[in-house]
Order: C-alpha cells, then structure tokens, then sequence
C-alpha cells in the first residue's frame, strides 16, 4: 500500500474525528433553532462557559475569587478539595440548567415574537456577557482539563494497520472517545424526542408554537428544558476540546466553525448537522492536505469551512436536510 | 416622529427638500460642526486624540458603512474585519506603491478596492438570505485575514509580517508616521468622518435608499413593486464596504500605525463595529455615531473608574467591560431595538412639547 494512500486515510479519518466534534457544537444549535426559532450564536460561549465551570468545581475553585480579592483585599482563591469528575460533571449540569433558565426568564421571555434577527443578536450579546461572567467567575487562563479520559496514540490501531499495510494509522485516543460519546449523545437526544412526553412535547414545539401551545404544552418549560439540552450538549462538546486543546478562549471560535456546518446540513435537521460537521470536518483536513499545504502555505482550515458552505449554499439555499425556503409575500 | 413644525415653513423647493428640515436640527447640526472643525483643533493634545477622538471617528465611517448594509438594506454581515483590513492592505500598498501621492487619493481609492471586494462577497447575498448570509459573510472575514496573513506580497515581503504606515503628507501636513501632531491626525479623520455622514445620510433618504429600505422591510415585496434586488443589494454592499474600506484603511494609517491583520481586524473587530449599530440604532446615522461614541468611551470610562479610581487589575476590567457590553446589547435589544438614536428621538419630542404634551 503506498505511503499517500495510507496518508490519505490517516487525515480522512482524523477528519472524520473533528468533524464528530463540530457536529456536536452543531447539535446544541439545532436544538434550539427547532424548538425557538432562536439562532443560539451563544452556543460556543455556553461550552467554553460549561468547560470552565467544570474545571473551577473540580479544582475547588471560589467563584469571583478574582473579582472578590480585587474589591476586598482578601486573598481566597481555592475551597481546598477536589471533586471526582462524576460530581463535578452532575454539578456542572446543575450550573447548566440554571442558566437555561436565566436566560429564558430574563432574556428571551421578553423577546417572544420579535425578529429572528433581533433575537439573533440578543445571543450574540449573551455570548459576550457569558463570556465575561466566565472570565470574571473562574479567571482567564488557559486550564487543562482532566476528566480522565484517555489521550495520546491508540497503539492497538497502529499497530494493526502497520501489520496489515506496513504503516501505522495514527489516532488519538481521545478522538475515538468523542466520536463513541457523540454516537451515544445523538442516539439518546433522538430516542428522547421520540419516546417520551417532554420529547414529542418538544417536537410538537419546534413543529408549531401556537398549536403546540393550544393543547397544552408549556411553551416556557420547553423553551427551559431545550437550553438546558443545549447547555449539556455544549458541556459534552467543551469536554471533549477542552481535553483536546485546553480551556482557553479558541473554544468559542471553534464554534464558530459549527455554523458552516449547520449551513450544509441545514438549520433544522440533527441528522443534517451530523452530516455536514463530517463533511467539513473530512472535507477542510483533505484540502488542506491536498492543495492547503502544498500550494498555498497552509493554515487553511481557518476559512475553508466557510468558503465551502458559501458556495454550496449558492446552489442550495436550505442545505443538504433543511425544510424548503417557502417565501410569500 | 416629527417631519416638519408648525411655524416653520418653506418657501422654495430647496428649502423644503433640506437635509434636516426642522430648524433646531438644523442648527445643532452647524452648532455641532462649528465646535468639531473650529474649536476642538486647537484644544486637542495626544492623548485625547489617540484614546478618544480618533478611535471614535473612525468606528464612526466603519458604523455607517455597515447600518447602510444591516441598517438599511437589512443584509448582516459579519465580514466587517475583513473588509477594514482590504481597505488598510490596499491603503498601505498605495501608500508605499506611489509615496507622493496625497493621503486623501490613497485613502479614497483604498475605500474604492474594498468596495469592488465587498461587491464580490456580497454576490451570494443574491440567493443566501438571513442568518446564512451572516454566516456567508464570516467566510470573507476568515478568508481574506488569512490572505493578508499569507501573501507576502501584501505586506512587501517584510520579515514580520507586519505593516508599517510610512511617513506621508496631505497638503504638506504630514497624517501618518510618528511625528504627527494631534490636530492634523484629527482634522484628517473629521473631514472623512463628515464626508461619510453627509454621503450616507443623502444616500439614504434619496431613491437609492429607499430602493434599500424596501429591500430591508421584505425583499420579494420589493421585487414585485419594481425594485432591482441584484442593483439594491450590490449598491449596498459597495457603499458600505467603500465607507467600512476608509475606516479600515484610517485605522490602520493614521490610527494605529502599525497591523498585524489578525489582531487589529479580526472576527472581534467585526463583532465591535456591529454592536455599535445595535446599540446606537439600526438604520440610523446619528445612531452610528453614538453607538461609536459609546463604545469607545465605555471602555476608557471602566479603565478611568476600575483602574485609577478602584485599583483593580486591568483583565477584571476588561472583563467587567465585556460583561456590561453584552449585557447592555441584550437590555437594548429588550427595552429599545432602535437603540439610542430611538431614545434620542424619544426625548427630543417630549422636550420639545414639554411642559405641555396634550
């Protein structure tokens, strides 16, 4: 088997890896587009937010101790334990799900009705303010999150490939963890909104508020119960980066990357968000393998995404999955 | 909202067909002027230029370059930072490429390139519509700092990477390099700064602007009523990169002096510029300036407050501004989508019939 083959193959699958990870920061903004008609910009801010909570309750860090001192003059930094992830995690997706419901009572219960721009840029504005508390909360350094899942080179699979073919396939073992809990992730969130009340309750929301609201269904609980999904969804996917990268700021902008993604798949469909981070995710570590790095310098994984989705949404307006744009006068 | 006053009426057809027809407008509009061009020149010193003046003058022509897009053809962009950065890359190619030429020519034809690149990214605008073209336009934003950041052709092959504005001169008064002084800096980026106002706001209100308020309010609607979306849409897009292209090419040239592309005119950058016309009003001049001004000043006011006042550290400030930023963004969008323009003009007709408003 020749060398670029196998080349070829290592930067497909690791493509496919990332691509796992971009669809499940897709995921959270799916949800919530469905269920509000809410374009959740936010999305990226609430997993570096949920990472960051993490990292602070595991370590036992004091909230605001920054801020605290700096008002005070006292010195507090640390409660002094340190929590086993599970815990943490459990307490982190308390942090969650209250902020799910701050920012419906006091963000979005007032913006009923408006225009998808407007609430559009609402969350822009929440990603800033998020993103600042974060800051403020649990200070701006770049933290190594360790939650005990394993890294570094699957030696089973390299050894196997270099067996077979003669060269080893390498794969971070971490990349193989996130794309096991992102199948079980996305298999759960389907079989939640198929199987239970609160799920069909939930479809029947992203199918037609008024309706939805004319047998009886909460509006407010499953605008709540949506962000609080979302929020668990960004906790996953800030787990995962965080474990790859690190908490820092970048996060956020990997989300970013989402929206290239929800843009081939199409705003409203979760198995189009799958899709389409595979696509991009295959699609920008092929080019840059191919024709980024050869021919242009590199680092072109930076725009590719965008680029792709702007000329694929050319031709297909409501991408791969999406519901057909219907326009009337 | 007032158009017109009892008592005050217009006798000629220029008269009635004046920028401000309302009389106080019109001379807090001259009152305004009189104090920028004739006053503040001569009370000006360094410091106030560079942390106060000469930021918000220049977020000013990049406001009103993007509320003419968002503002008032209703397309988002989220490219802002790239577009500042063509009109800062083209400005200091000219600017090395021709150094006798007048600053005011580099800078106008710098504007005139990011207008011809704004056209070219704002041609999907034509089938991508709403929050797809926002992400659209994230793709020039990426896209061309990476550009900058990789052709070495665009910043003379220097080591750094870096661009450096050379020291040039208008009218024998030298605007960039580091032996300027405050007035001259000041004076250059006003008269741009006016110019930008006086073109949008007559762009604006005349058919041109209409064609891309019709746009903004529904686009197939518009279609059917006879408006042009591929002219309305490109319009919008070339005057407001060409507006967004002067501010990205001051920035970098009188402003800053030196750029690393993906520092000063990253995604952030296009995130500020946008906040700005949200918090200052959508589809308002006056709202460009003031959401500029509180901008600039929000954060220079937390530093003064936090740091001099309070003895805090600069990075809980930095903080504390982001979070008051973002905040204030989702209590305006709650409490007033017009933003502070709305509020102005809110005020404005209670002042005018107080103390008798029945």
């Amino acid at each position: 088997m020749p060398e670029q083959l196998a080349f070829t193959i290592e930067v497909f699958l690791n493509g496919l890896m990332a691509g796992v990870l971009y669809a499940l920061v897709a995921l959270g903004f799916v949800l919530i587009y469905k269920a509000s008609g809410i374009f959740n910009f936010a999305q990226g801010v609430m997993a570096l937010f949920a990472a960051m909570t993490l990292y602070g309750i595991m370590n036992g860090q004091v909230p605001f101790a920054h801020l605290i001192n700096a008002i005070f003059g006292t010195e507090i930094h640390y409660f002094g334990w340190e929590l086993p992830a599970l815990l943490a995690i459990v307490m982190t997706v308390a942090v969650m799900i209250l902020l799910a419901w701050m920012v419906q009572r006091f963000i979005f219960r007032y913006l009923v009705g408006q225009e998808p721009i407007i609430l559009f840029m609402a969350t822009i504005g929440l990603a800033y303010f998020l993103e600042g508390v974060g800051d403020l909360m649990w200070g701006s350094d770049i933290k190594t999150l360790d939650v005990g899942l394993p890294q570094g080179i699957n030696e089973t699979i390299d050894e196997a490939t270099f067996n077979l073919f003669g060269y080893g396939l390498f794969i971070d073992n971490l990349d193989i963890v996130a794309s096991i809990v992102a199948i079980v992730l996305v298999a759960a969130l389907v079989a939640f909104a198929q199987y239970t009340k609160q799920g069909r309750a939930m479809r029947a929301v992203a199918d037609d508020h008024q309706a939805a609201l004319s047998v009886g269904v909460s509006l407010n609980f499953i605008w709540i119960l949506v962000w609080s999904l979302a929020g668990f969804v960004a906790l996953v996917a800030g787990i995962m980066w965080g474990a790859k990268s690190g908490v820092q700021f970048s996060l956020s902008l990997i989300a970013l990357k989402a929206l290239p993604v929800l843009m081939l798949g199409g705003f409203t469909s979760i198995p189009g968000a799958i899709v389409g981070g595979l696509i991009i995710g295959v699609g920008e570590k092929l080019f840059e393998f191919w024709i980024g790095l050869p021919y242009l310098g590199g680092a072109t994984e930076n725009w590719f995404a965008y680029m792709l989705a702007l000329v694929f949404l050319v031709f297909r307006p409501q991408g791969l999955f999406g519901e057909k744009i219907i326009e009337r006068v | 909202m007032f158009y017109r006053e009892a008592g005050d009426f217009s006798t000629t057809y220029p008269q009635d067909s004046q920028t401000f027809p309302i009389k106080f407008d019109r001379y807090r509009y001259y009152v305004v002027l009189f104090i920028a061009v004739v006053i503040i020149p001569f009370v000006i010193n360094d410091y106030w230029v560079n942390s106060i003046f000469m930021p918000f003058l220049i977020y000013a022509i990049a406001a009103i370059g993007l509320n003419i897009l968002v503002g008032y053809c209703g397309q988002v962009s989220l490219g802002t930072g790239g577009f500042m950065a063509v009109g800062a890359y083209a400005c200091y190619k000219l600017m090395t490429g021709f150094p006798e030429v007048s600053m005011f020519i580099h800078v106008l034809l710098a504007g005139g390139i990011t207008a011809m690149v704004g056209v070219l990214f704002g041609l999907p605008s034509l089938r991508i519509k709403g929050f797809y073209l926002a992400v659209a336009t994230l793709a020039a934003q990426f896209f061309l700092v990476w550009l900058f950041n990789k052709v070495s052709w665009f910043y003379n092959y220097s080591a750094s990477g870096q661009i450096n504005a050379p020291q040039r001169d208008t009218f024998g008064i030298l605007i960039t390099g580091p032996n300027t002084e405050a007035w001259a800096t000041y004076m250059f980026c006003l008269i741009f700064t006016i110019f930008s106002a006086v073109v949008a706001r007559n762009l604006t209100r005349g058919s041109v602007g209409r064609q891309w308020m019709a746009i903004r309010d529904m686009d197939i609607a518009a279609e059917i009523i006879g408006v042009n979306p591929l002219k309305a849409k490109l319009t919008a897009f070339a005057v407001s990169s060409f507006f967004v292209g002067i501010s990205g090419a001051l920035f970098f040239a009188v402003y800053l002096g030196a750029v690393e592309v993906g520092e000063a005119f990253g995604i952030t950058k296009s995130f500020l510029v946008l906040f700005m016309i949200i918090i200052g009003g959508l589809g308002s001049i006056f709202g460009s300036f003031a959401g500029a001004a509180f901008l600039v000043l929000l954060p220079v006011l937390l530093k003064i407050i936090g740091v001099d006042w309070f003895g805090w550290p600069t990075d809980i400030v930095a903080h504390l501004n982001l979070v008051i930023v973002g905040g204030l963004i989702v209590v305006f969008l709650i409490a007033e989508p017009h933003g502070l323009a709305q509020l102005w003009r809110v005020a404005k007709e209670k002042l005018r019939l107080w103390p008798f408003p029945h």
